[in-house]
């Protein structure tokens, strides 16, 4: 993949958001169809440009308008925040507490760096293909349960660029759910509990719930080659005094001499389990009934950040936007294949760019017969950002669907009357 | 949904009439009271319900909610105070009528901001909670007949299907009969108390809810209901203020067992700089000591840290110029350039000291703000240590700071029985080597001022605190017509928010 020079950025910049930036499936998505008056005007953009310089409170009428500003400014990051009650560029000409953040999208957003306590490749801004692993075990436990426990829909997971994922759960019903409920549904979704100073960062209760079991079986297929080979958790007696913290004390000598014995992760996980389950360590609570599913959920289990997720007017970098430090874009992620996404695969701005000068030498003479419109659209389908607008349309397509059930049924009540 | 029209009801009814009136000791308080009071009667009730709610917020901190001794508290406390708590017993008019009209008056004077909304809601909730935990069985049914509730419960062949899945999620229904269960489909966020801790199954959006645990949803309901008609009252507000004996009463209600909030005013400006780190391990308490030690390790917080130190260290005194500078210096001893700290950090600064944005001038946070909200996770130095450590660090923490074994050993045991906020009172008494610290604690300024008070022998930084004595008022017709008055205005409130509730519960 091309390497990615910051100091090309604004130039590169202003040949992406005029030639490759997919603006028809953007608009498309964040106007929802037109249902709600003004739904698209009241939402809030905002741009970071050159310098760090943070621009709130953008809207724009319709697509062009808001085509037309972005090749203006070249912003260098993009977020998008909540739908309004007013135009967010008009927000300080309406009177004082009027203007209020209305609906979003339920969002979250999950950090690599969270898991620096329990990844041994890689730390803060750092990835690798072994750590990547949590994203994929992340996305598939928090998916699951959105679709199958709340009922979500239309769930778009987006690479943010460069250590982590997002994701946009987009149904009607979703947008309009208050903060509290908002809280709550994080809360569901998150079992590492404590910073700093606590240990053990997860207590299972004798019951386990569904949420909570099927986490765990998502866990079980990845862990063996994800916690034992790559990450080597029980390596040597600095790893597995980590895990050892992590048990109950009465067995520490038990595990100490095992683990001396065995030469491999694999191995001395092994008896860690017969350990954990032996008749004479589960009596007496020595230890806990789920010792070693704690211990695989404190490793591998997903970390949000609540914050993120609870309120209404909080800005998420937005699908599409080009990450300033790797130069590579946030792309949708085909959940079908979530297992096969590559984070080092995704598209750097300048190499889709020198794709399409690839691409427009060798097409030179078609392309003087088309026009521009047309040009425009075809442009980001020749470079490899194509697959990934295509995901999004997708998306887009079971969106729609969704809308036009609701209209025939509305459309089905109403005869009624 | 139907409500009918207000009838002016006689001072008191005979027999039965009574009772009709109050079905329930807990009550989902959907229409205003009708009486006219006295202005005297007025200050009593609304007195006795704020002492009432703060005795809820203590147990709650000192006790798990729910357990024979939380009930049994609570229980005496509501028995002192002459309210209603019990079912089935004689002369249950008076306390129902006295609980009715006493909720009433309190919304007045707590609907007048977010945080003093969001403490009034949860103190009603854990009131309603325990009163609904003592409800008879055979009553339950009627009650929600009696809020318009309506939940329906699944078939037996639906149940059947789910008889695990729901057994697992539930911990109310260990050691229950699963025939004899009734299990209740609600839509997920109606059960919003149940799904956020697991404690129901959920699917396609969902929730399968044993009886055992519709308290939650009722709750939920409750809760909705009343902070929209906190957010009406408020908006009828400016007619009950401009009554000039009531807004001092009101302000002085939510204020008065809310405790001091610690805002920046006669202590600004007498903390430097330099004080800062020796004042840490003299005059802070543990929460604030770990978090500057953190900032000096590290030369950065997150988020939380940020909030919790930035606003206590202003209510000690330090000015808007003293936090940037202080703020500054040490992040960028962090790599940070200072450039970024001025675009990124600054901002929140001069927010926080109500300079920019909204212009609220925040104050710092207290006690239970700090061990309720906001839990402290990875990466994160904020939270109280007496709540969010593991006991065997917090026993080195305490070691570290030279708290004498049997100290340590004390304070272990107050943790372990969740009572953080006297764990930290010993720990001032071991590090200011006195016996009684002589204050009950609940907020981190509190500590500080109470330290320096005693290492300074009262000069200077102690910030004087006032306690106005409750006004005396002789009755008189003149002061019966303002208490009147006052709750007209609140009667025409509430046919506002008796639209508002109309509209809410036909959507």
């Amino acid at each position: 993949m091309e390497l990615f020079d910051p100091a090309e950025l604004p130039e590169l910049l202003k040949l992406y958001y005029r030639r490759l930036f997919p603006y028809a499936q953007y608009y498309r998505w964040l106007n929802y169809g037109g249902v709600t008056k003004n739904y698209f005007q009241h939402r809030e953009f905002s741009f970071t440009l050159k310098d760090d310089i943070y621009i709130r409170y953008q809207s724009f009428n319709n697509q062009s308008d808001l085509e037309k500003e972005m090749q203006k400014m070249n912003p260098y990051k993009i977020d998008i925040g909540a739908v309004y009650s007013h135009r967010p560029s008009q927000h300080n000409t309406v009177k004082l507490g009027a203007f209020q953040a209305q609906e979003k999208e339920l969002v979250f957003d999950i950090d690599m760096t969270d898991y620096d306590d329990v990844r041994r490749c890689c730390s803060s801004a750092d990835i690798c293909s072994k750590c990547w692993t949590l994203m994929t075990m992340a996305m598939r436990i928090i998916d699951r349960a959105l679709k199958e426990d709340f009922g979500f829909k239309h769930r778009l997971w987006v690479y943010s660029g460069r250590r982590g994922v997002h994701c946009w759960v987009c149904d009607e019903s979703v947008r309009k759910l208050s903060s509290a409920v908002r809280s709550g549904i994080v809360e569901y979704l998150s079992l590492i509990k404590g910073g700093h100073d606590v240990k053990k960062k997860v207590h299972l209760n004798e019951k386990v719930h569904p949420f909570v079991r099927k986490s765990i079986n998502i866990i079980k297929k990845y862990f063996e080659e994800y916690a034992l080979v790559d990450q080597d958790i029980l390596e040597n007696k600095e790893n597995w005094d980590k895990i050892l913290a992590l048990v109950p004390e009465t067995v520490h000598d038990e595990l100490q001499k095992g683990f001396q014995r065995f030469h491999s992760s694999p191995q001395r996980w092994e008896y860690l389990r017969k350990v954990a389950s032996a008749p004479q360590n589960t009596k007496n609570d020595k230890c806990g009934p789920w010792l070693e599913w704690e211990i695989m959920l404190q490793y591998c289990f997903p970390r949000l950040d609540i914050n993120v997720s609870k309120g209404v007017n909080h800005l998420l970098k937005s699908p599409f936007s080009v990450h300033p430090k790797t130069g590579r874009i946030s792309v949708p992620i085909d959940f079908q294949k979530v297992d096969q996404f590559d984070p080092f695969v995704v598209p750097t701005i300048s190499a889709i760019c020198r794709e399409l000068d690839v691409v427009s030498t060798t097409e030179k003479e078609k392309e003087e017969n088309e026009t521009d419109s047309r040009h425009r659209v075809r442009d980001y389908k020749r470079t490899s950002l194509a697959p990934y607008v295509k995901v999004f349309e997708q998306f887009l397509e079971n969106l729609d669907k969704s809308r036009k059930g609701a209209l025939l049924k509305k459309s089905d009540l109403q005869k009624d009357f | 949904m139907q409500f009918s029209g207000r009838t002016r009801k006689k001072l008191r009814l005979a027999g039965d009439q009574r009772n009709a009136c109050y079905p329930h000791s807990l009550q989902f308080y959907l229409q205003p009271p009708t009486e006219n009071i006295s202005l005297t009667e007025f200050e009593s009730l609304a007195f006795d319900r704020v002492k009432l709610l703060k005795a809820i917020e203590n147990l709650g901190v000192s006790y798990v909610k729910g357990t024979e001794q939380y009930q049994s508290k609570l229980e005496a406390e509501i028995r002192k105070l002459k309210f209603s708590y019990r079912e089935n017993l004689e002369d249950e008019y008076e306390p129902r009528r006295r609980d009715h009209i006493s909720h009433f008056i309190l919304r007045l004077a707590y609907c007048q901001s977010e945080d003093l909304r969001r403490w009034f809601i949860q103190q009603e909730m854990d009131l309603l909670r325990f009163r609904f935990s003592i409800l008879p069985k055979d009553k339950v049914q009627s009650f929600l007949k009696d809020t318009h509730l309506h939940f329906e419960a699944i078939s037996d062949e639906e149940k059947t299907l789910r008889e695990q899945d729901i057994m697992a999620s539930s911990p109310s229904l260990s050691g229950v009969r699963w025939e004899s269960e009734s299990v209740y489909k609600v839509p997920f966020a109606d059960a919003l108390d149940l799904f956020r801790g697991r404690k129901v199954y959920l699917e396609d959006g969902f929730a399968y809810v044993p009886l055992k645990d519709i308290v939650a949803i009722i709750l939920n309901e409750f809760r909705a209901t009343l902070s929209k008609a906190l957010a009406l009252t408020a908006r009828s507000l400016p007619a009950v203020q401009s009554d000039e004996r009531l807004q001092p009463l009101l302000s002085h209600l939510s204020h008065s067992y809310t405790g001091q909030d610690y805002s920046t005013q006669k202590s600004t400006g007498k903390i430097s700089l330099d004080q800062i780190d020796s004042l840490s391990t003299k005059s802070f308490p543990p929460c604030m000591r770990q978090l500057h030690k953190a900032l000096r390790e590290n030369h950065h917080l997150r988020h939380g840290g940020r909030m919790q130190y930035g606003l206590f260290l202003k209510g000690i005194g330090l000015t808007l110029e003293q936090a940037l500078q202080f703020w500054k210096q040490e992040f960028i001893k962090g790599k940070m350039d200072p450039d970024k700290f001025d675009k990124g950090y600054s901002y929140n600064i001069r927010h926080s000291f109500g300079k920019e944005g909204k212009r609220t001038d925040y104050t710092p946070f207290s006690c239970m703000k700090i061990i309720l909200t906001n839990p402290p996770s990875q990466g994160d130095f904020h939270g109280c240590p007496f709540r969010h450590s593991d006991a065997e660090l917090l026993k080195q923490k305490m070691q570290t700071y030279k708290i004498p074994a049997s100290g340590i050993s004390q304070i272990l045991d107050l943790v372990k029985g969740n009572h953080y906020q006297v764990a930290c009172q010993k720990y001032f008494e071991m590090t200011h080597n006195v016996d009684d610290c002589g204050f009950s604690l609940n907020h981190p300024n509190q500590f500080f001022f109470e330290s320096q008070r005693i290492l300074t022998g009262g000069k200077d930084i102690k910030k004087e605190a006032s306690h106005p004595e409750t006004p005396q008022h002789k009755p008189s017709t003149q002061k019966t017509k303002d208490a009147t008055s006052a709750l007209a205005s609140l009667d025409s409130s509430l046919e506002m928010d008796l639209e508002g509730l109309e509209d809410y519960f036909s959507k």
